[in-house]
């Protein structure tokens, strides 16, 4: 066992300070030092999408990064999403539209669908798939999943067509 | 008969676990934080097939943040021909036993010899690395037929026919005379590879043995009474000495009702002093669990010159894993399901072989076996200048067709789900271009009841409380409230579902056979019922009256009304509250089935499949919430076109599987899949008050063949191995 090391975060906008092993990957300390269990561990090398969350402005699987390279960034978890309580569009049309079932890989497709809004505010269905590729879900083959982004992006887009 | 109109059922409200779902807030069993909890590792075994000479752990125990080892010798004594039994056959102990801590001999490369828990799971995982096993490896096989055959190796000394642990046959009629009438003959025989249910979140218990002797779990199962009566089967133990609190459940599809972590968390835990949590690895979940029988089908089919089917005979081999169990039963009882035939005969074999012990998958033994029946009528089909979904029709099943394993059908939606393919816009829209092809198939699946209870309390402010003991793997709180909902006159939302542990409801059997929305929906329906004849009798108490009606929520007599909720609020002045249970073990399953059309493109010089289209029907006998049934037809279909055309475990001659992650055990990706359009069939079951079926399993059996036809009209070739991936398509 190594000598922990001191990491000084920002998580879902509020400062962190947790204590990790070197060799601890970044979902590891999320889930189980600073007690974030909203994203999940579903394969441990970057193959599945459930831990995926956002670092710094891009979008990572967090088992695939140490807990100590998130020092001084900001990371945003399934968990920061909402808006205390209003949920996040996004989170509205999962719900909506039934598209989970079982839930495990829902947290990390909230996270890699709002960084794909952020990048294409109305995508394709073409895009769509190609940006949640990374993300597995063996519930739902997808098509309510899709439709629920685009509800989102539909939603997101009205509101602030509105606010203009 | 006029159909009843429902003012919950059918429609689609939020499902009750929904908020916490997206915002993380849900509790997955490996989100279980306990004071004082350790982690833990299981070794498992590098040889497909040795002799285990040694186990020595005391390095591993040696090791500093260590606090307990365990292997088979820990289990306590139990007869060595003990049998168990939890409601599907016996089983004998020591196959439960063996697999999930390997005594004498391993039996599969992933097969778990020893476990060690320690301060972390870095450490466990150290830890276990230091456990010394010397093996003495024995040759292997790998596939049925090569483990059916003369000098093959034997896995197990007590099986009495080599490595065949089972054999079914089912007769009807007079097949040499069948055969005799037909004017077409087609055979083929089609194997399929080894898969894996893919669930995304790996199986995981934790477990603490208390000092009073009793053990808590917390897990994902399908299932917390089989976990429950499973653990305490391993352990020896009364089942009232174990408790399991089922956490939510990432997936299952049939390969999380087997125990395997559970027992060894409790016997750490007994060392330990301490809860111990175990999560597998994915790597872990592709080697020690799941996954589904590679098979191989062979299909005879004779037809008369009208395409009314003469006779079929089918032989089934089915890998069992390394445990006997293939699910060939099923496989041969579903094999000719769809159709009326009267003379039929079916062999079926279940084969132990080096590989994972096989569970359940969605429809268990169903696909395998309808590939080779679905693409040799299509054959047929096509020889007979006849549209394929006609073929099916002069063929299909219904009510009072009797099945090769003896029972007649009542009422079923065989002819209802091929007129929908038949109507349906897929079916009647052109392909879009060359080397496409469209593929049609049906499929059937029992579905199953078993026992489930529920207790519904009513709360003074009007809504009320579900107790229910089902795991809810994709809605079923939903399709539960719903249906209690109906009852009451409320709305979904007015109900409250709960799923407690297992000393906190009567017995429920698993989440699965497609049976939770229609038999623990039975129960929910049963308790509604006697929720509203206690609240009719104190609406009678409170107007001195002895009749009193209920319709759409209101209680009425006389000029008297309340609604459900003014009732509720008077519960305490008129004899205290209303709290209702139910325990149903019911009879009137209603089987069902699916069809899929499949258009695809073949890139004639890579072979890569596109699906273009997809259209999966299916009997829901009613929907309870469409969306979950409409999202059950969806996954199964999609894990059925992975199946079919990419998924397999890759094993090597030593019998180590060579892409046990999901970057090489590649499962269909959201870039993979177009749009999944669906149809349901509503077929009301006569066994289930609002003629609920069931829809999980059916749906996953049409893929394989679907594919394969479509694959043919595509290319020209009729492939007789899944998965048809590129190789198999190029002939590579």
């Amino acid at each position: 066992m190594s000598a922990k090391v001191q990491v000084q975060t920002t998580i879902n906008n509020e400062p962190v300070e947790f204590l990790c092993e070197p060799r601890q990957s970044l979902l590891e300390c999320l889930r189980d030092i600073v007690g974030l269990t909203g994203t999940k561990e579903g394969c441990g090398d970057g193959n599945c999408g459930s831990c995926t969350v956002k670092l710094g402005d891009r979008i990572v699987t967090s088992c695939l990064v140490l807990g100590v390279e998130a020092a001084g960034q900001s990371i945003t978890t399934v968990e920061g999403l909402a808006h205390g309580n209003t949920l996040h569009p996004l989170q509205k049309a999962f719900l909506e539209n039934a598209a989970l079932q079982c839930g495990i890989c829902t947290p990390g497709f909230l996270i890699a669908a709002d960084a794909l809004l952020q990048k294409h505010p109305q995508p394709t269905e073409e895009q769509t798939r190609f940006w949640l590729a990374n993300n597995l879900c063996r519930c739902t083959g997808y098509d309510k999943i899709i439709r629920a982004v685009q509800a989102a992006a539909h939603e997101i887009n009205a509101n602030s067509g509105a606010a203009q | 008969m006029s159909t009843p109109t429902y003012n919950v059922i059918g429609t689609r409200p939020v499902r009750h676990d929904g908020a916490d779902k997206v915002t993380g807030r849900a509790l997955y069993g490996a989100d279980l934080q306990l004071a004082r909890m350790v982690h833990g590792a299981i070794l498992r075994s590098p040889h497909a097939h040795a002799r285990i000479l040694r186990i020595d752990t005391a390095k591993a125990e040696a090791l500093p943040g260590v606090f307990a080892v365990v292997t088979a010798a820990d289990f306590p004594p139990a007869p060595a021909d003990k049998l168990v039994d939890f409601g599907e056959g016996e089983t004998p102990l020591s196959s439960l036993r063996g697999n999930i801590l390997a005594s004498g001999k391993v039996l599969y490369s992933g097969h778990a010899v020893a476990a060690v828990a320690a301060v972390n799971a870095h450490v466990a995982a150290e830890a276990a690395a230091l456990i010394e096993v010397d093996y003495e490896p024995l040759p292997c096989v790998l596939t049925a037929p090569e483990a059916m055959a003369p000098g093959a190796p034997i896995l197990h000394d007590h099986l009495p026919n080599g490595n065949i642990a089972e054999t079914v046959h089912y007769e009807m009629g007079d097949l040499a005379a069948g055969f005799a009438q037909a004017s077409l003959i087609v055979e083929r025989e089609l194997d399929t590879a080894t898969v894996h249910q893919g669930y995304i979140e790996p199986q995981n218990a934790t477990a603490f043995w208390n000092t009073d002797g009793r053990i808590q779990i917390w897990c994902s199962t399908q299932g917390s009474f089989v976990a429950r009566d499973a653990t305490a089967a391993v352990l020896d133990l009364p089942v009232s000495h174990v408790k399991v609190t089922p956490m939510e459940i990432g997936g299952g599809f049939g390969g999380k009702i087997n125990v395997y972590l559970e027992p060894v968390a409790a016997l750490l835990s007994k060392k330990a002093g301490r809860p111990v949590k175990l999560v597998m690895s994915r790597r872990d979940v592709f080697t020690g669990t799941g996954p589904t029988p590679g098979s191989r089908v062979r299909v005879k089919i004779g037809v008369n010159p009208e395409g009314k089917i003469t006779a079929a005979q089918a032989w089934l081999a089915y890998e069992a894993g390394a445990y006997p169990g293939a699910m060939v039963v099923p496989g041969a009882m579903t094999v000719f399901a769809c159709y009326d035939i009267e003379n039929i005969l079916i062999e079926g074999y279940d084969v132990v072989v080096n590989k994972p012990s096989t569970a359940a998958y969605r429809a268990p033994g169903a696909p395998n076996s309808a590939l080779a029946t679905e693409t040799v009528l299509d054959e047929i089909a096509e020889k007979l200048g006849l549209d394929p979904l006609t073929l099916r029709l002069r063929n299909a099943a219904r009510e009072g067709t009797r099945r090769a394993d003896g029972p007649r059908y009542k009422r079923i939606g065989c002819v209802e789900v091929l007129e929908a393919m038949q109507a349906s816009p897929h079916y009647n829209a052109p392909l879009p271009g060359p080397h496409c092809g469209r593929g049609v198939a049906i499929g059937f699946w029992f579905n199953v009841g078993l026992p489930s209870s529920a207790t519904l309390s009513v709360n003074a402010d009007g809504t009320v409380n579900l107790i229910e003991g089902s795991t809810d793997i994709g809605g079923s709180r939903a399709s539960l409230a719903m249906q209690a909902a109906e009852v009451l006159g409320l709305r979904a939302e007015d109900i409250h579902p709960t799923i407690v542990d297992t000393d906190s409801v009567g017995y429920t059997g698993v989440t699965g056979g497609s049976r939770t929305t229609f038999a623990t929906g039975l129960a929910v329906h049963d308790a509604a019922q006697l929720v509203v004849e206690q609240m009719k009798a104190r609406a009678a108490r409170l107007w001195a009256v002895d009749q009193v009606a209920f319709a759409n929520g209101v209680f009425s007599s006389n000029g008297h009304s309340l609604s459900f909720a003014d009732l509720a609020a008077q519960l305490g002045s008129t004899g205290g509250p209303v709290s209702c249970s139910a325990t149903v073990n019911p009879k009137g399953v209603g089987g069902s089935f699916a069809g899929l059309i499949v258009d695809l493109h073949v890139d004639p010089e890579t072979g890569k499949t596109t699906v273009l289209r997809v259209t999966s029907v299916q009997d829901a006998g009613k929907a309870i919430h469409p969306s979950y049934v409409e999202g059950q037809m969806q996954g199964g279909t999609a894990q059925g076109l992975g199946w079919a055309l990419n998924e397999e475990y890759f094993m090597d001659a030593a019998g180590d599987m060579r892409n046990g992650s999901y970057l090489d055990y590649r499962m269909p990706t959201a870039l993979d899949l177009p749009m999944i359009e669906t149809i349901i069939v509503e077929v009301p079951n006569p066994g289930h008050p609002f003629g609920v079926r069931g829809v999980g399993e059916a749906n996953i059996v049409p893929p394989l063949p679907a594919v394969a036809n479509a694959l043919y009209r595509a290319t020209g070739k009729r492939l007789n191995r899944v998965p048809m991936n590129p190789a198999t398509i190029l002939g590579l």
